[in-house]
């Protein structure tokens, strides 16, 4: 029994130590990701983990998101604007296959975007079709968009996850059995453990390098680092321990991207609620903030700050960051003014995520200094999106707004920040009628000082995205202009 | 007996329903809408509303607990919330993992602790007693957690013996399975083997000074026979009720080993169904739970009747 057991072992060792065929290129992928998907529909569901399995790898949409942030054309060949802004006309590939064989027409789009605005829709960005007054197939690979009114942003709305074209043979089954027209198709998901795709032979474009990817499922942060030593996975494109990164760094086995993601990471201030209603209280918090402080401590020194709610990496992104610098002085002066030269108490909520929970104490601590006391409440996703998102009861909070492009939201009525600003609503109306990329970065940029004088909230840092992977894998995104792991262009050097 | 079974049966069922009633009000206090945690911040209130209405969620409190309870004496645990497959699927597929890793747990631990324990009441206050008794502190003391990822860097990265976490599947061979579950039985049997080593020295202990084992040595049984063959079965029932409560911590207890291995158990599903609120997973596995420990309970009556036969013509009078 002994002897059996040796050999096992032994057999079990020598298995796991030579590294496949020396001979012919890899053609496998173990990736790690943290966050298990809910299922794999990624028009039924919020959870970034969806897309981060199936965005351009399982399903495509008319158009497609880049690793730059750019719209590039994917199941719509090219696209047509009419001068009014309100009728697209798209011309479809053809030749394009679902992963079950049947064939990718106009009428899939038509029943995809009609699914997503019915009355029963679970899109959980339907406000992306909300602009769309009809969809029809003009041909069998036209289709044309009337719009009820212009909407610059719309072709980049159509590339994100929740926008991909499903076929209604397969839609009810796409959280259990994703069937798209991308380059790999759906394999096995076993629950909690891992999801297996294959490469799919009929895709319409050029066949990935990768045959086969596995996404293990690695949520502890210290698991995820001996894994990576250990050889278990080959990528962990947002990996979890940033404390490791110098070590893994140093290693020549791996690469080691610091990029940038559309997270603003944010102190959410309720805006209706006194003190906060008062300009000076807000701008107060601003300059007693010292955002290299909290980004050294609280996130290892990875993440850029910010002075407003866009990402730096944007080509209408204006920097900001001076306009409240740290001034401690200042900001006792600016709460004396405010009638609060004796500071005051308020609570602090933080969900689980570590900016949030590490960020917090090194916030209340700056905040302190000034003469807010802050008391700080840890509290879970579920009693966050409870208590502030919908019921708008707090005072502060700390989140991260990861949806790219969504500095609309300062204009959405009743969002949980509560600020009233009929000059920004303006400012984002005139956004959807501006379509040139001229217009359109002035009036960001206008959006972007607008929020920053009123000092809506505390704007802290962009959330960094820690890739890390084997030296030898090339073409992974660097950064994460959607949440998305495009593996259609990766692949092992020889 | 058949009134015996019959009155334990009973009692089955009424815990059953208890922890039932019990589960489901908590989770009805519990804030957290499930619907807003699937879609998330941007869904509308209309969207919500559609989801909602698909989880049957839009229903009364009463309608839901009977559908419910319905469901569950059907068999029919009915979907997850956030999974959309049937509760019963995934649980058996959690179960794969984590019953195979309770009875390993247990075993090892058993196998490590019993023998340990005897040992060390043989040689009460000696060398070996004092060895056993550190070692036992150690192991107590220890976190499993910290101790697993010790096992981790040893045996994976630096000997690369074994994967570093995952479970291949028991489809992948029974090799790479057990393989998997190694390191995670071991960092889990640690500390309950610790504790069972004490339960079972101080057992041994106060069979030690009965007179039947003097009657055996008188008989003519060598110490050690004395000691195993007529000690140790005496002294097993406070170490089998030991085991008993340990096994039901092993079956759901375990999400931190599971999350450092990043095993697919019943712990994890779980605190994850927790997380997301994915109330019918939560009161599914919590019933199921329940139930498993007081069938678990039951069997650890049984056994003290097989231990002890003087249990057995009790029980016939209960």
């Amino acid at each position: 029994m002994r002897r059996a057991m040796f050999a096992l072992l032994t057999a079990l060792a020598v298995g796991l130590a030579v590294p496949g065929s020396a001979f012919a290129v890899r053609g496998d992928l173990v990736l790690g990701v943290v966050l298990e998907p809910p299922h794999l529909d990624p028009t039924a569901g919020a959870a970034a983990a969806i897309d981060e399995v199936v965005y351009a790898n399982l399903f495509e949409g008319l158009t497609r998101i880049d690793r730059h942030g750019a719209v590039v054309p994917a199941l719509a060949e090219s696209w047509e604007v009419s001068d009014d802004g309100r009728r697209y006309r798209f011309k479809l590939r053809q030749g394009v296959v679902f992963h079950d064989g049947s064939s990718f027409e106009a009428g899939d789009v038509v029943f995809s975007f009609e699914r997503a605005m019915a009355d029963d829709s679970v899109n959980a960005q339907k406000g992306l079709f909300e602009a769309i007054e009809s969809v029809t197939a003009t041909g069998p690979y036209e289709v044309e968009v009337h719009l009820k009114r212009p909407s610059g942003g719309f072709t980049f709305d159509l590339g994100w996850g929740d926008a991909v074209i499903v076929a209604p043979e397969s839609a009810q089954t796409n959280k259990s059995r994703p069937t798209g027209t991308g380059p790999f198709r759906f394999k096995h998901w076993a629950q909690g453990e891992r999801i297996e795709l294959e490469r799919f032979d009929g895709y319409w474009g050029s066949a990935p390098a990768l045959q086969k990817v596995t996404f293990k499922l690695i949520p502890d942060p210290a698991a995820a680092v001996v894994a990576m030593l250990a050889g278990d996975i080959d990528a962990f494109p947002n990996f979890p321990a940033p404390e490791a990164l110098a070590r893994l760094e140093s290693d020549a086995r791996f690469t080691v991207v610091i990029g940038t993601t559309e997270g603003e990471t944010i102190v959410s201030i309720n805006n209706a609620r006194p003190p906060f209603d008062d300009r000076r209280v807000r701008r107060a918090i601003a300059h007693a903030l010292d955002r290299q402080a909290i980004v050294l401590g609280a996130m290892f020194g990875y993440g850029t700050p910010i002075g407003s709610h866009f990402a730096p990496h944007h080509p209408a992104y204006v920097d900001l960051v001076a306009r409240y610098g740290h001034d401690p002085d200042m900001a006792r002066a600016l709460l004396s003014e405010a009638g609060y030269a004796q500071g005051f108490k308020a609570t602090l909520r933080l969900p689980p995520p570590s900016y949030a929970r590490r960020g917090g104490e090194i916030v209340a601590a700056q905040l302190a200094e000034v003469g807010i006391e802050l008391e700080i409440i840890p509290i879970e996703w579920a009693q966050w999106l409870e208590q502030v998102f919908r019921g708008k009861d707090y005072d502060l909070t700390i989140v991260s707004h990861t949806e790219p492009m969504d500095i609309g939201i300062y204009g959405r009525d009743g969002y949980y920040f509560n600020y009233e600003s009929q000059a920004f609503r303006d400012l984002m109306e005139g956004l959807k009628l501006a379509s040139d990329d001229e217009a359109r970065y002035r009036l960001l940029g206008q959006a972007q000082r607008l929020l920053a004088e009123d000092a809506v909230n505390g704007f802290l840092f962009q959330l960094a995205k820690h890739g890390v992977w084997d030296a030898k894998l090339k073409g992974l995104w660097e950064n994460s202009p959607i949440q998305a792991n495009d593996l259609t262009d990766v692949y092992w050097e020889p | 007996m058949a009134l015996y079974l019959i009155k334990r049966l009973a009692a089955f069922l009424i815990t059953l329903l208890a922890s039932a009633i019990v589960v489901f009000l908590v989770l009805e206090v519990l804030p957290g809408d499930p619907a807003s945690i699937m879609l998330g911040v941007n869904a509308r209130a209309d969207t919500l509303a559609a989801l909602r209405a698909e989880l049957g969620l839009d229903q009364p409190a009463w309608l839901r607990f009977i559908r419910w309870l319905g469901g569950l004496v059907s068999g029919d645990l009915g979907n997850s919330y956030t999974y959309g497959v049937p509760v019963a699927e995934l649980i058996a597929g959690r179960a794969t993992v984590s019953v195979p890793l309770a009875l390993g747990g247990m075993l090892v631990s058993a196998l490590i602790a019993i023998p340990l324990g005897v040992i060390a009441a043989a040689q009460r206050n000696r060398a070996a007693d004092l060895g056993i008794s550190v070692f036992a502190q150690l192991a107590i003391a220890v976190p499993n957690f910290w101790f697993a990822i010790l096992l981790i860097l040893l045996f994976s990265v630096m000997l690369g013996w074994l994967p570093a976490g995952g479970f291949a599947g028991w489809e992948a061979g029974i090799g790479p399975a057990l393989g998997s579950l190694l390191m995670p039985v071991v960092a889990l049997a640690l500390p309950q083997a610790a504790i069972l080593t004490r339960v079972t020295r101080s057992a041994v202990l106060d069979v030690l000074g009965e007179d039947y084992l003097l009657t055996a040595r008188a008989k003519g049984l060598s110490r050690a026979a004395a000691l195993w063959r007529h000690g140790l079965v005496n002294a097993l029932i406070p170490v089998v009720t030991i085991m008993g409560l340990q096994f039901s911590f092993l079956l759901a207890g375990t999400v931190i080993i599971e999350n450092v291995f990043y095993l697919p158990g019943l712990g994890r599903l779980l605190f994850q169904a927790i997380a997301q609120r994915d109330l019918i997973v939560v009161r599914d596995v919590v019933v199921l739970l329940a139930g498993a420990v007081v069938l678990v309970n039951f069997l650890v009556d049984l056994l003290y009747g097989v231990i002890d036969p003087r249990l057995r013509r009790e029980a016939a009078y209960v």
